[in-house]
């Protein structure tokens, strides 16, 4: 594997930007088919950075994780958390727990963070720029935001998804990593997909609803 | 062309351009949602039968009222002028800052309030308040854009930032994106578009610019009028010339002679960018609805907050 | 690289039997349709593996990029084969009264079987891992083959467990990955590209001219993550609900071996860590979450009114113990920690066996409808009570010994940190003698024979793996082999 030209960075920083961008619309909307559209959007993006990395740096194995990355995260997984909202009757608003105005604060806040943490890092040392780690980071600490600002299960599992984004966004940046790791974070959304539609009909016919805040009543603590 | 000429066609070209632009738009809305629409040369004539009618003011006006369309028109027009759209060797291109856009700008903006004020009716303080909250947040994310601007090239001139990106000093960055995209919805707002404000409504519990323009009529409404198009034109130069700065003449002293011809280039690159933003603005109007009102911190929050985080991520990329 | 990477081990090797058998065995029981011969089959296999893993005492294979047994863990996975036969052996008593009490049916037995090779496969392979991104999607697919058993038997209360454990876990899970990444990246200007710069063996020769700062930001991300698993404060609310709500082996296999695997895979990271100069040093940090789990397991043991919840806020408190004891570092507090993990995995799994025949003889949960057992089931009763004691930390078992040594070379080193610690264990101490006194003696309770004619092998079978694991914990309380603490000793050598 070459050198990697500066712009060929440059063009992987954009993509990284617009899957980060993705996060953010992550956390604005208000409605929930809104939500799963936006996350349909960075996957997209999300593929394309992993293209991009494929093509710049010689390792068509990456097309492999950029194809799962659009069949799966971009398709199929949207499509089918589509199919669940219509077919439980969820609320089709977003409940949040912190306004959306404080959310992206927070968000910001997140991301001004993952700098200042990968700003000692030295730029020359490692295989991944500071800006590509700087991305990835923060893409996962706003899924993991966004886990913790929304009740409805849904949004979580968005959330999480958005938490693998960005993880899988590290891993195609950093330059030779094996393939071991990407096919492993493929497995498990496909897992977790369907452990996650399992439990949405498990919850769906205990509870009524899939606010988690109902779950709660049952904090085993208490006993 | 000396820089003394090059400034005199930029003053007329905007003031001559803008009702074009504003007609372009309206066609194309026109043309999506089915209907044939009026001409782009419309405004134009909108203009003219304006100019020719008698202004007519209220009792209860006073000096602000009468003012106010002279002083609008004055700033923004000063600010078109000195944004270079075609070629960067602009007479009074030294003064332009993006700052003192940013000024220009507020001012326009804070006479046209006062009149909407001072008549006293309920919906001209209705879009007066509305129009000082956008822009408490618009402001802002424009200073936050330029800010970013300026740490990338190292001057706050439009000028001189225009000839720096040219000149290949920066290339794909993260930063210039994100900044594109806070100007983009920046410039939204201060236009008074969809989904901020909808220029065309009648309905007056929706507005917010034209709340606050509802009394004026006459030569006092052809300027009003004509300030928001040569707005919407500065915009579009600030946007095409920044973000898309290929095709803009900088002249070089030694050559004088394909200046005239670099000109002429630049001239038809800055008719064909407004062209395709005036296109794409009305594709993207007819797509989206307009927002609620409470929903425009929300907005224009994200436009501070990219505005924020293309300052930031300069840091973090090599180029500060 | 691929070729090096996925070099799969020979017949001659056991570590193509301690992998292959679970492996194959839980596609295998997936398909069969017996439960009783499943039962069976499940224990053969247990067998298997555990032989295998004796055989590995003596016949350590080379390392390769993908596996490899040093010192550390080859211990470990003796450990883990040995509980995964017992708690199998148990399991099969224990699911032959379920499905009379009509809990299970056919299906999820199927599922159940199949899940727990599976299960214990992953820990093996997390265990035997060089490759760090192996290790990783180990420990993610035993997160994910048990969160199904949690949910096993369906009830409002296992789902919010089973849902809770899941995200919990899955996002600390997360987290760990991109602590493996960072190590990766801090690697690989050192070591290269491809699966050189994952394979732990090759990285602890050169971690020390691996970038710092990148370790650090990699060992919080993983402490973080692979904390969470271990249940360590403040990341742990999903255990107690996790290991109460599904069925009893299940419970005894998440306190007893999870948990283990999880620090494991903590300290190979430590290790990392701490061969490089420059980054910083995780003692303290490890010291802290130690203590903040030891303090909040004890005091929430004095409130818990369900059995099993008592008992997995009790695995909180002892994996703070012996995470403070790592964190501690140093020859002997290594090897109070080692001693530990492994006391505490045989007496509390040896705990669980107790607690599930006890529930399912009471038909009942809470610790308030359970009275009297040694005058209503002596044997049960008195076994509960020895294996209560252990884990409460009274000599002469293990548990004591490992407790005592990690508080003496604490108050040797840092005084100070030793009242806290000392003070932890005594509050948790009394916890669990005053629930013990509640439950243990006094007037029976009522008697739930609802299980039909158990027979009594498997009423023998259900106490045996219980009175094992005591009796081993008792030899250790008075003498280890020789061998076994000269091993302890050059495993606490290489942790550093």
């Amino acid at each position: 594997m070459g050198a990697i030209s500066q712009s060929s960075y440059e063009m992987a920083h954009l993509i990284g930007a617009a899957v980060l961008m993705a996060g953010f619309q992550l956390l604005y909307q208000r409605r929930l088919s809104a939500v799963l559209n936006t996350f349909a959007f960075q996957a997209l993006a999300l593929a394309a950075a992993a293209g991009w990395q494929a093509h710049i740096q010689n390792a068509p194995h990456l097309y492999i994780t950029a194809g799962l990355a659009l069949v799966f995260k971009a398709m199929i997984v949207p499509f089918a958390l589509h199919w669940l909202v219509e077919r439980l009757g969820i609320h089709k608003t977003v409940e949040t727990a912190m306004s959306i105005g404080w959310t992206m604060i927070a968000g910001v806040a997140l991301v001004g963070l993952s700098i200042l943490l990968v700003l000692p890092v030295t730029a020359n040392a490692t295989a991944l720029t500071r800006e590509s780690l700087a991305l990835a980071m923060s893409v996962v600490l706003l899924g993991l935001l966004m886990m913790i600002t929304r009740h409805n299960a849904v949004t979580q599992v968005v959330g999480f998804m958005a938490l693998e984004n960005g993880l899988i966004l590290a891993a195609v940046s950093a330059k030779g990593m094996p393939l071991v790791v990407e096919i492993s974070i493929a497995f498990s959304v496909l897992v977790a997909m369907t452990l996650f539609g399992i439990f949405f009909f498990r919850i769906r016919e205990r509870f009524d609803t899939l606010d988690l805040q109902n779950l709660d009543t049952f904090r085993g603590d208490r006993q | 062309m000396s820089a003394v000429l090059a400034q005199i066609v930029q003053i007329f070209l905007v003031v001559a351009l803008a009702p074009l632009i504003t007609g372009w738009v309206r066609k194309v809305k026109s043309r999506l949602q089915g209907r044939i629409g009026a001409s782009p040369l419309q405004p134009y004539r909108d203009i003219y039968r304006l100019l020719q009618k008698e202004a007519v003011v209220a009792h209860s006006a006073s000096w602000v009222f009468r003012a106010a369309p002279y002083v609008t028109f004055s700033a923004v027009w000063l600010a078109a002028a000195v944004i270079p759209t075609f070629t960067t060797n602009l007479l009074l291109a030294p003064a332009a800052d993006l700052i003192a856009l940013v000024a220009l700008l507020g001012l326009a903006r804070f006479w046209t309030a006062l009149a909407g004020m001072d008549v006293g009716t309920a919906f001209g303080g209705m879009g007066a308040s509305r129009e000082m909250m956008i822009a408490s947040l618009a402001e802002p994310a424009m200073l936050m854009v330029s800010f970013s601007l300026s740490l990338i090239s190292g001057t706050t001139s439009p000028t001189q930032i225009i000839a720096f990106i040219l000149g290949g000093g920066v290339g794909i960055e993260v930063s210039m994106g994100l900044a594109l995209a806070a100007l983009i919805m920046v410039a939204i707002a201060e236009n008074g578009r969809i989904p901020i404000d909808n220029p065309a409504t009648h309905l007056e519990l929706t507005m917010v610019h034209e709340a606050m323009v509802l009394e004026y009529s006459g030569r006092h409404l052809a300027l009003m009028e004509g300030a928001a198009m040569v707005r919407l034109t500065l915009f579009m130069a600030l946007i095409g010339g920044i973000f898309a700065p290929w095709g803009m003449a900088v002249p070089s002293p030694e050559m004088s002679g394909a200046n005239v011809l670099a000109e002429m280039v630049g001239l038809a690159a800055f008719l064909a960018k407004c062209f395709v933003l005036a296109t794409a603005l009305a594709v993207f109007e007819t797509m989206i609805a307009k927002m609620r009102v409470f929903r425009y911190a929300d907005f224009l929050g994200g436009a501070l907050l990219l505005g924020l985080l293309a300052t930031i991520f300069l840091y973090v990329s090599e180029a500060v | 690289m691929m070729a090096h990477l996925f070099q799969l081990p020979g017949f001659d090797n056991p570590l193509l039997w301690i992998l292959g058998v679970p492996l194959g065995s839980a596609g295998f029981l997936a398909v069969l349709k017996d439960w009783r011969v499943a039962t069976w089959v499940n224990v053969a296999a247990a067998v298997i593996t555990f032989v295998s893993s004796l055989l590995l005492l003596d016949n350590r294979p080379a390392p390769t990029r993908l596996l490899f047994i040093d010192d550390f863990n080859v211990y470990l996975v003796v450990l883990t084969s040995f509980v995964g036969l017992t708690t199998a052996v148990f399991s099969a008593a224990y699911i032959a009264r379920e499905t009379e009490a009509a809990r299970l049916s056919d299906l999820h037995l199927r599922f159940y079987h199949s899940m727990y090779q599976a299960f214990l496969f992953t820990m093996l392979l997390a265990l035997t891992a060089n490759n760090t991104g192996v290790m990783w999607v180990s420990v993610e697919a035993a997160t994910l083959t048990t969160v199904l058993m949690v949910s096993l038997y369906r009830t409002r209360e296992a789902i919010e467990a089973a849902w809770k454990y899941f995200i919990l876990c899955s996002v600390g899970i997360g987290l760990a990955l991109f602590g493996t990444i960072l190590v990766y990246l801090a690697a690989q200007p050192v070591m290269g590209d491809g699966a050189d710069a994952m394979a732990w063996t090759l990285m602890i020769g050169r971690a020390h001219d691996f970038q710092p700062d990148l370790l650090n930001l990699a060992f919080v991300f993983v402490l973080v993550g692979y904390g969470t698993k271990v249940g360590l404060a403040p990341l742990h609310s999903w255990l107690p609900d996790a290991h109460a709500e599904g069925p009893t082996p299940i419970s005894a296999v998440l306190s007893g071996l999870l948990l283990n695997v999880a620090l494991y895979a903590l300290l190979r990271f430590k290790m990392l860590i701490s061969a490089n100069g420059h980054a910083l040093t995780p003692g303290p940090l490890l010291i802290m979450m130690g203590l903040s789990s030891l303090f909040m397991a004890a005091f929430m043991l004095y409130r818990r009114g369900d059995i099993k919840r008592l008992f997995a806020y009790s695995s909180i408190e002892h994996m703070g113990v012996i995470t403070f004891a790592f964190g501690m570092g140093g020859p002997l507090a290594n090897f109070a920690g080692l001693l530990h993990m492994t006391m505490h995995s045989l007496t509390k799994s040896g705990i669980f066996f107790a607690v599930g025949i006890i529930s399912q003889n009471a038909g009942t949960k809470r610790i308030a409808d359970i009275r009297g057992l040694t005058s209503s089931h002596p044997v049960l009763g008195w076994g509960f009570v020895i294996a209560v004691l252990a884990i409460a930390g009274l000599p002469p078992m293990g548990v004591f010994m490992s407790e005592f040594l990690v508080v003496t070379s604490t108050f040797a080193r840092q005084p100070l940190l030793a009242i806290p610690l000392a003070l932890g264990l005594l509050l948790a101490f009394g916890a669990l003698v005053s629930r013990l006194q509640m439950m243990a003696f006094g007037e029976p309770g009522k008697v739930i024979s609802g299980h039909g004619d158990a027979s009594t092998l498997s009423s023998i079978l259900a106490l045996t793996p219980l009175w094992v694991h005591m009796l081993l914990v008792l030899v250790a309380g008075l003498y280890l082999p020789r061998e076994l603490v000269s091993w302890f000793q050059s495993v606490a050598r290489i942790l550093g």
